[in-house]
């Protein structure tokens, strides 16, 4: 394996579009990612993570844009490219009938590992994803966590250079979502990792940057870091025993907006570049308001759609 | 990479039940049609001395064997390749084959030939069968090669028109009615034509292949059966592109 400068960007995607008849289900999303990088794509079910996922693993023929996998194009040479991606599809593509090592034996020479390696590769690959005793096991007989494990460990088998997990931790416990959790960060020190999910903790969990889709668009593309503070410090969830009138917080709070949750509990949005926590305290031992909790909310995934689709409205607007 | 592709397709079959039932079911029927014409052949056998070119073994009990088997295996194919993609969408496992590093046509090539040799194999459990005729008679061989040239040629036609039927579909049940239908189709077309020089003939499955039961082989009937299964693959091949495409 090369290691020239265009090679250290393992994917390159520009402006990929993907219309089924009428609707478009991806418009022009582009993303690039480093090795040793993880990326999360975020969005609500529908949003497009599948179909994008789809077309960076050659299962779906884009309608429009172009994939470079370790600078191969994906569309002009697509054996060469797909030996470089492991991908582990929504449901994991396991054969039932076969035993664990069969099947990783399989995948393995599916992504042409060659004979001598293959035993090694498939105790690697077992070892990383703590299949160590299951080799012997009918995969029909397996739990549904040690299943994804296997589609995990097809995925990485040949030590490809990008790895694609669509939503790896559905369905599972937490204690299995800990562990595949554990397992993603330490495959994504020396892999690039694409990884979809709905759950925003996750991304906060595992990745490094994050890329957040919404009716087939990229809304928002940024570090966690960025994403943390998107989300952090945008409204207060302020308890009150004695409360004044909504409006009256609000004139406190230097003109916020203030949703009255219930008869004590109100969320306070501040103006922009405006943190009232210091009046609202204040404000508060002054006129006897009865402070019980004063919080920074951190916004749901569902507001932080709210707030991002939103905003592209009004900047279209 | 097509070894690896045919390795694991007869591994996924003899995982299954589906194809020791399918050899038993067959050798059951085979081995009943074998000792009835055998007890005919011997009943019948000192009338037959008088006359003065008789029909041997192999005429009596080898050829209907032969007839018998390409009725079975008309039915039992679709069930084989039903599975070969309707199966694998189904399951959802065909995207590891599609996001592995092998071009389609590698994917269908690779299940085509697994079929066809489990095919083969049952050709040589029936020859076998015939075979142990040599223990107390004797058998046309000319003949005998012809029957099973014949049904090879004829069943890797089933093989590629019936894993073309499997990929048009999710349902595996689907592929499998629909590929009965399209054998019985192209089994029985020239019933529909009254005039023996009408041209459905041509594509008559059941026609190509007597020529082979009568140890005549012709290069047409080669040539009939090459091209059906060729055509097949190749729609095949591009049905599963075009499913990419629009999917």
């Amino acid at each position: 394996m090369t290691t020239t400068a265009s090679s250290e960007s393992t994917v390159s995607a520009r402006a990929l579009s993907r219309s089924y008849g009428s609707n478009r289900a991806v418009r022009e999303v582009s993303l690039e990612l480093k090795r040793g990088e993880v990326l999360g794509l975020l969005g609500p079910n529908g949003a497009g993570k599948t179909t994008t996922m789809q077309m960076l693993t050659g299962n779906l023929a884009p309608s429009g844009g172009e994939v470079d996998i370790c600078g191969i194009d994906l569309i002009e040479r697509p054996t060469q490219a797909k030996s470089r991606i492991g991908y582990l599809p929504e449901v994991p593509p396991l054969y039932r009938e076969l035993k664990v090592d069969e099947y990783l034996r399989l995948a393995g020479r599916l992504h042409k590992v060659k004979a001598s390696a293959l035993t090694e590769a498939v105790q690697r690959a077992r070892n990383r994803c703590g299949l160590s005793d299951m080799g012997g096991r009918l995969i029909g007989s397996l739990s549904k966590g040690y299943q994804q494990r296997v589609g995990i460990a097809q995925a990485i088998i040949h030590e490809p250079d990008v790895i694609i997990l669509d939503e790896p931790t559905v369905g599972l416990d937490p204690n299995q979502i800990r562990e595949i959790r554990t397992l993603i960060k330490d495959l994504g020190r020396d892999h690039s990792l694409i990884l979809s999910t709905h759950i925003l903790p996750e991304v906060e969990a595992v990745c490094d940057r994050v890329q957040i889709l919404h009716r087939g668009e990229v809304v928002f593309n940024d570090t966690i870091a960025g994403l943390k503070a998107f989300r952090g410090g945008q409204t207060l969830q302020l308890g009150l025993r004695n409360p004044p009138s909504p409006e009256d917080i609000g004139r406190v709070a230097g003109g916020a907006s203030v949703d009255a949750l219930n008869a004590n509990l109100f969320r306070v949005h501040p103006r922009a570049g405006t943190d009232p926590t210091d009046n609202l305290v204040r404000a508060s031992v002054e006129r006897g308001w009865g402070l019980f909790q004063l919080q920074p909310a951190q916004a749901s995934l569902e507001e932080v759609f709210v707030q991002l689709t939103h905003r592209e409205e009004e900047v279209s607007a | 990479m097509i070894r690896t592709i045919i390795t694991k397709e007869l591994r996924t079959l003899f995982a299954s039940p589906l194809a020791w039932v399918i050899l038993a079911f067959l050798q059951v029927i085979l081995a009943w049609i074998f000792l009835t014409r055998m007890n005919f052949f011997l009943t019948i056998q000192g009338q037959l001395a008088h006359m003065p070119n008789p029909p041997g073994l192999t005429e009596f009990v080898v050829v209907p064997m032969f007839g018998i088997a390409s009725i079975v295996l008309m039915m039992s194919v679709p069930l084989l390749t039903m599975r070969l993609i309707a199966e694998e969408r189904r399951n959802k496992t065909m995207t590891m084959l599609l996001s592995a590093p092998v071009s389609m046509t590698q994917i269908v090539l690779g299940k085509f030939l697994a079929t066809a040799i489990f095919l083969a194999l049952v050709g040589a459990l029936i020859t076998l069968m015939a075979l142990s005729l040599l223990m107390g008679g004797k058998l046309d061989y000319g003949l005998l090669v012809a029957n099973l040239l014949g049904l090879l040629l004829l069943t890797g036609s089933f093989a590629a028109v019936g894993l073309f039927v499997s990929c048009l579909t999710t349902h595996p049940v689907v592929a499998a009615i629909g590929a009965l239908a399209a054998f019985l189709a192209l089994w029985l077309v020239n019933i529909a034509a009254s005039d023996p020089g009408s041209p459905l003939h041509l594509f008559s499955l059941l026609k190509h292949f007597e020529g082979f039961v009568n140890g005549a082989v012709a290069v047409t009937d080669l040539i009939y059966f090459v091209l059906l299964t060729a055509v097949f693959l190749v729609l095949s091949i591009r049905r599963l592109d075009a499913d990419r495409l629009r999917a």
